[in-house]
Parts: structure tokens; C-alpha cells; sequence
């Protein structure tokens, strides 16, 4: 295992929560009240967060002098790792939160596996990391019992979320071939081994709130490729303003 | 007793409550929502708490405008956390103002309407990201000068959500400024950016404390209620006194040809604040009142479909749980 | 008339060992919510270990207007106070 296979590994994960962290920041300011607009900023800080620790590591491995924010802001579309769900844009309060729910799902499976890891510093973030995340799972999955089961507009809106967004679900679970030996050297978690639980608990929920279980025939994927849809050069021309309009400084 | 009799004993009642409760202001007790208080205190608290929360709320937007594309992590979290506290003061002082007798959706209604007002240096646009610096440092400074006497005004809820409010808001204008320092150590190009949001921001921020003492309707009875402590002619003073040598540290000049230092009165002399301006600004021909208003109003309006579901589920929840307890 | 969300009252425990405090209120629609709304608005600064949320509705509160009989009778209770009793100044602490 090379140090390159470890820091692509890593924006695997880590890219998930900066986008996430970067959509949910659009609504600070303009959530269905105050309450849940404080609650959601908190979900976007703690992702935040958690991608500043990923990445600090990641400046630590790489053989240039570089920081976190060389990370987050200087590469380019294809350099990004995240799934194309994170990137789905903020369509209404009902795609947030199954977005959310779908990933946070994942995220935990994904964190309770990593706390595992043979290496100290994957260890020490999936510790800090899973309280945070537990917490988001919790709102995501109660909000979308409230939709689910709340009235006839929200139950339809959210069925349509859930339709739109199951797609991109599967993605989760695909293995590039550096997840593939960073796992394999005990550092990295098997995503694939977090399918069928992911979808027990996924589905099961869905239930609970009375919504239709999608079938598809064809899942979408490509993120982690660094292959993404429309949306990611939005997301990028946003974020990455400042180092593309003024390069080079220090803020 | 007469019917004008009648009227005339119920006035000096009324005259000897008011006195009283005055009486009880100035020994420095606090007033709790449920004591008798006057009719023009309730109105007047009910009118200035509501400002304030709308102006928290507002306050949102034009820095909300900027969380996207934040220049660091570092920058983004604080910036985020900074706006996310707006919204947390904004819920304190609406739910002071709900002690009074009105719902945070009537005080909506009155907002979205336009028929209340809020701070009109929101109405500005933010253009780059030193407008993150200078609002921070000038405008939470501003804020934070009419903000503190507040800690110990009359009535108990707004004084008890200003205390918060003020501990909470000690590190927005330190991360303001520190913006802004940044700005000034780095390339010319910084520099001239950072200058660039001095001068727009400058006189907005200096019309925040309010029309000079000849033109403010209020503020004998403010006074008197402890919602005031200093005229907005001694509190403009103050702010400049103290931002100017803040200028001067980071090499900055504050954009007053007029402004000079008065030895006697140990105070900043300074130049003519365009109050034509701000009175157009305030009647809602800033540039962004309309957008700042309709974003408010839209995201309200969106949520609307999202607050009836989750009072549906809960209604549903407490009807089966019922159910199960009739069983 | 359209319904809203209800108040709730908010009380944290800031650490073990203090009592819940009332910090101040929220809107939420059920009490599960208004507890992780709680969690958000009030302890973002690690104000808290324990939180109560109570709908407002459902406090009884005393009303000013009876202050007088209330209050006031336990005003001139002076010997439930120690420095009603005397003691010899040799004793400091007592």
C-alpha cells in the first residue's frame, strides 16, 4: 500500500462530507423555520469538520508542502471523489432529508467499520466522527417518519425524493482499486460488506413510514470515479471562487 | 360615581399604576411578562424586540450569501457558525417577544408584509469577501455598542435574551476583524479589497445607531423604560472612538475627509452622514430590500408544507398513543 | 385559524451536580422534536449534560396580581433565617 492509494482512499470519504457539508450550507438562512435551520448548519459544521480532519491527514501524506485547503480547493472536477449522491442538489426539504438519510445510513455503517482500522489517525476521526453522524442519522430518519407519515403533500414529495434518490444509493458500495488495497492492508473498510445491512435498515424505515420501496433496473454511478453529474461544476465554480479568481493567497 | 367620574377615577388609577410601575423601573426591578405593565409598554417592547429578531433574521442573508464560497475551511465553519448564531438570537428575541402575547407567526406576517421594520444596513449587497470582514468588525460592532446596555434593560425576557445574545456574540466581531487584518497583510490586491469594504460599509454602519437625537422620536420614554441608556448621538460617538485606532492598526482609512481627532473633547470630530440615504433605505429603496424580504418570505412560505407534516405526524402519534391507553 | 407548531420550555442541566436551569424556549411540533431542537438552539456551546423540554402550555404559573398574599406573609419570618438567633462572639462558626 502506497501513500497515493492512501490519499485516494481517503478523499473517497472525505470528499463525501465536504460536498455534503457544502450543499447543506446553501440553506443556512432559508430552512422551514429557525429550529431547523440551526439544527441542519449544525449537520453541515459537523461535516465540515470531520472533512477538515481527513484532509489535514491528507496534506500530512503528501509529498508536496500542501494544506487542507489545498485539498479542498485546488483540484480539479475529476480529482473529487464523492458520490453523485452527495452532489444532488437542494430540490425541496423533502430531497434534503432523504439525501440525507440515504447517506447517513451509509456513513454510519461506514464509520462503526472504520473505528476498526489499523491505523491510528482513521481510528481517532471515525470516533469523533460517529457520535456526530449518529446524531444525523437520528434527524434524518425522524424527519422523514414526519414526512412520510404527515400529511397527503408531504408523503407524495417525499415518495418522490425517495424515487429520484434511490438510484444513486448503490454507488455507496462500490470499491475502487485503491479502497480495494488500502482494505485490504487493514487500514480501509470493504464497502461492499455494508450492502445488505444498509439495505435492511434502509428499507426497513421506509416502511415504518408508510413510503413504496423503488424497484429500478439501473443504478447510477460514477462519482467515485470522479466522473459526476452537471451539478458538480456548479458546486465547484461556487467553492472554489475565491483560489480561481484570486489565486495564490492567503485568506 | 358619574359616568365622567367614573372615567376620570379609572385615568388616575391608570395614572397611579403607571407611576408605580415607573417607580419600579427606575428602583431597577425587573418587569415580568405577566405584571400589569402599561399598554404603550407593551406596544413599544413588542415593536422593538420584533425589530430586532427581524433584523437578526435579515442579518442572515447577506452573509449567508458568502458561506459558499468562503475562501478557507477554517473561514467557512466560522462563517457558518456566525450565521447560525444570528438565527439562535433571532429565536431568543422572538420567543421574548412571544411572552408579550404574539406569535413568531404574527410577527412574521408583520415582517414578510413589510409592515415591520428591521436594520436597513442589510439592505446593502455584499460584494466580496472582505464585506465578510467589515460587516463583522463594523456592523456586529455596532451592534454589540447598542446591544450590551440591553443586558440590563426593564423587562426581564429581552434583557435575559441580550445577556446570551451578548456572550454569544463576542466572536463575531473578532472574526470580523480578523478578516480584515488578514486582508490588510496580504497583496495589494487584498489590501485594495479590504479598503474597497471600509467604504462601502462605513456610513451604512454609522447610520445603524439611528437618526441623531433631533430627528429620534423615542427616546425620551426609551429612556425612562432602560430600553436606551445612551442618546444614538452618544452611542455613534462611541463607535467611532473606538473603531477609528482599529483602522489605523491595520493600515486602513476610514473614508471621512472631515474626520479629526478634537483634542478637547478628547473625541473624533467627524463629516456629514447622508441621511437622505438612509431615510431612502429605510422606506425600501436600498438594493436588496425587496430580495432580502422575498428570500425570507420564500423560505417560509417552502417550509409551510414541511411544518404541516410534522404537526400531522404528531397528531397521529398522540392519537394512537391514546388509543393504546384505552386498550 | 392555521395551526402552528407549539412553544416548548427548555431547562439544561449545564453539569452534574447543578439543577436544570430554564434557558429559554422553542417551537417544535411534538416532544422529540422540541428535545433535538433544544439540543441545537441551546447547547452549541456545551451549555448542557441533561435537558427537559416541557410544552408551555402545560405550566401553571402563579399570578403576579396575588403576589401580596403569596409572598408577602413569608417576609416578616425572620427566625427561619441563623442570623436571628444570637450567639456568644467566641463562636465563629456555627
Amino acid at each position: 500500500m502506497t501513500n497515493e492509494n492512501l490519499i485516494h482512499y481517503i478523499h473517497g470519504i472525505a470528499d463525501n462530507s465536504m460536498i455534503l457539508g457544502q450543499r447543506i450550507s446553501e440553506l443556512c438562512g432559508h430552512g422551514p423555520n429557525l429550529e431547523t435551520d440551526i439544527a441542519l448548519t449544525n449537520i453541515a459544521l459537523d461535516l465540515i469538520g470531520q472533512t477538515r480532519s481527513y484532509y489535514q491527514y491528507v496534506a500530512e501524506l503528501s509529498p508536496k508542502d500542501i494544506t487542507e485547503d489545498d485539498v479542498a480547493f485546488l483540484r480539479k472536477e475529476r480529482e473529487y471523489k464523492n458520490v453523485l449522491l452527495v452532489e444532488q442538489p437542494n430540490t425541496d426539504f423533502a430531497y434534503v432529508i432523504v439525501r440525507q438519510y440515504f447517506f447517513d445510513v451509509f456513513h454510519y455503517l461506514l464509520l462503526k467499520e472504520l473505528e476498526k482500522s489499523k491505523n491510528v489517525n482513521f481510528q481517532a476521526i471515525a470516533k469523533k466522527s460517529l457520535k456526530e453522524v449518529s446524531y444525523h442519522k437520528r434527524f434524518s430518519g425522524d424527519w422523514l417518519k414526519r414526512l412520510g407519515d404527515g400529511t397527503e403533500e408531504s408523503k407524495q414529495k417525499t415518495q418522490q425524493a425517495v424515487n429520484d434518490l434511490w438510484v444513486f444509493t448503490d454507488e455507496l458500495f462500490h470499491m475502487t482499486k485503491d479502497d480495494q488495497v488500502v482494505a485490504d492492508a487493514g487500514f480501509g473498510v470493504d464497502n461492499s460488506t455494508l450492502k445488505s445491512e444498509y439495505y435492511t435498515m434502509v428499507k426497513s424505515l421506509l416502511e415504518e413510514c408508510k413510503l413504496l420501496i423503488p424497484e429500478v433496473e439501473y443504478f447510477q454511478k460514477g462519482g467515485k470515479k470522479g466522473i459526476h453529474s452537471e451539478h458538480m461544476g456548479y458546486i465547484l465554480s461556487d467553492m472554489q471562487f475565491m483560489q480561481r479568481t484570486y489565486p495564490d493567497m492567503k485568506w | 360615581m358619574s359616568h365622567t367620574e367614573k372615567k376620570i377615577f379609572n385615568a388616575d388609577q391608570t395614572r397611579s399604576l403607571e407611576q408605580m410601575f415607573d417607580a419600579k423601573i427606575a428602583r431597577d426591578e425587573k418587569i415580568e411578562p405577566k405584571d400589569w405593565m402599561p399598554e404603550k409598554y407593551r406596544k413599544t417592547h413588542i415593536r422593538q424586540i420584533s425589530q430586532h429578531a427581524h433584523s437578526e433574521i435579515v442579518g442572515m442573508l447577506p452573509e449567508a450569501n458568502w458561506i459558499s464560497r468562503a475562501p478557507s475551511l477554517r473561514r467557512k465553519v466560522a462563517l457558518l457558525a456566525k450565521v447560525q448564531d444570528e438565527a439562535g438570537h433571532g429565536l431568543y428575541l422572538y420567543s421574548a417577544c412571544e411572552t408579550l402575547g404574539i406569535s413568531r407567526e404574527e410577527l412574521y406576517e408583520q415582517l414578510h408584509s413589510g409592515k415591520a421594520k428591521y436594520s436597513s444596513i442589510f439592505n446593502y449587497p455584499t460584494l466580496t469577501w472582505a464585506d465578510m470582514g467589515a460587516i463583522g468588525w463594523l456592523v456586529d460592532g455596532a451592534a454589540i455598542i447598542n446591544q450590551v446596555p440591553l443586558c440590563s434593560t426593564s423587562f426581564g425576557p429581552y434583557a435575559r435574551a441580550m445577556v446570551r445574545v451578548c456572550k454569544e456574540e463576542s466572536f463575531h466581531q473578532r472574526q470580523g476583524y480578523e478578516i480584515m487584518m488578514t486582508l490588510c497583510n496580504g497583496t495589494q490586491e487584498q489590501k485594495d479589497m479590504a479598503q474597497d469594504a471600509l467604504n462601502r460599509w462605513w456610513w451604512p454602519a454609522l447610520m445603524m445607531l439611528g437618526p441623531t437625537d433631533e430627528q429620534s422620536t423615542h427616546t425620551e420614554q426609551s429612556m425612562i423604560w432602560k430600553l436606551k441608556r445612551k442618546t444614538n448621538d452618544e452611542l455613534r460617538q462611541q463607535f467611532i472612538d473606538q473603531t477609528v485606532p482599529q483602522a489605523d492598526i491595520i493600515g486602513l482609512n476610514i473614508p471621512d475627509s472631515d474626520l479629526k481627532y478634537n483634542n478637547e473633547t478628547g473625541h473624533y470630530d467627524f463629516g456629514e452622514i447622508d441621511w437622505e440615504e438612509f431615510w431612502q433605505v429605510v422606506k425600501g429603496h436600498g438594493m436588496c430590500n425587496k430580495e432580502r424580504i422575498s428570500a425570507r418570505k420564500n423560505a417560509w412560505d417552502n417550509g409551510e408544507w414541511v411544518r404541516d407534516a410534522a404537526l400531522a405526524y404528531a397528531e397521529k402519534q398522540a392519537e394512537s398513543q391514546d388509543a393504546k391507553q384505552a386498550v | 385559524m392555521k395551526k402552528n407548531w407549539p412553544l416548548w420550555e427548555v431547562f439544561v442541566r449545564s453539569k452534574n451536580g447543578l439543577e436544570h436551569r430554564h434557558f429559554g424556549s422553542l417551537h417544535a411540533p411534538d416532544a422529540d422534536m422540541a428535545l433535538k431542537n433544544a439540543r441545537d438552539v441551546y447547547t452549541r456551546r456545551n451549555e448542557g449534560v441533561s435537558i427537559w423540554v416541557v410544552e408551555s402550555k402545560n405550566i401553571k404559573a402563579s399570578n403576579p396580581d396575588d403576589n401580596g398574599e403569596m409572598f408577602e406573609p413569608a417576609t416578616d419570618k425572620a427566625y427561619r433565617h441563623p442570623t436571628f438567633y444570637d450567639l456568644p462572639d467566641d463562636i465563629e462558626h456555627m
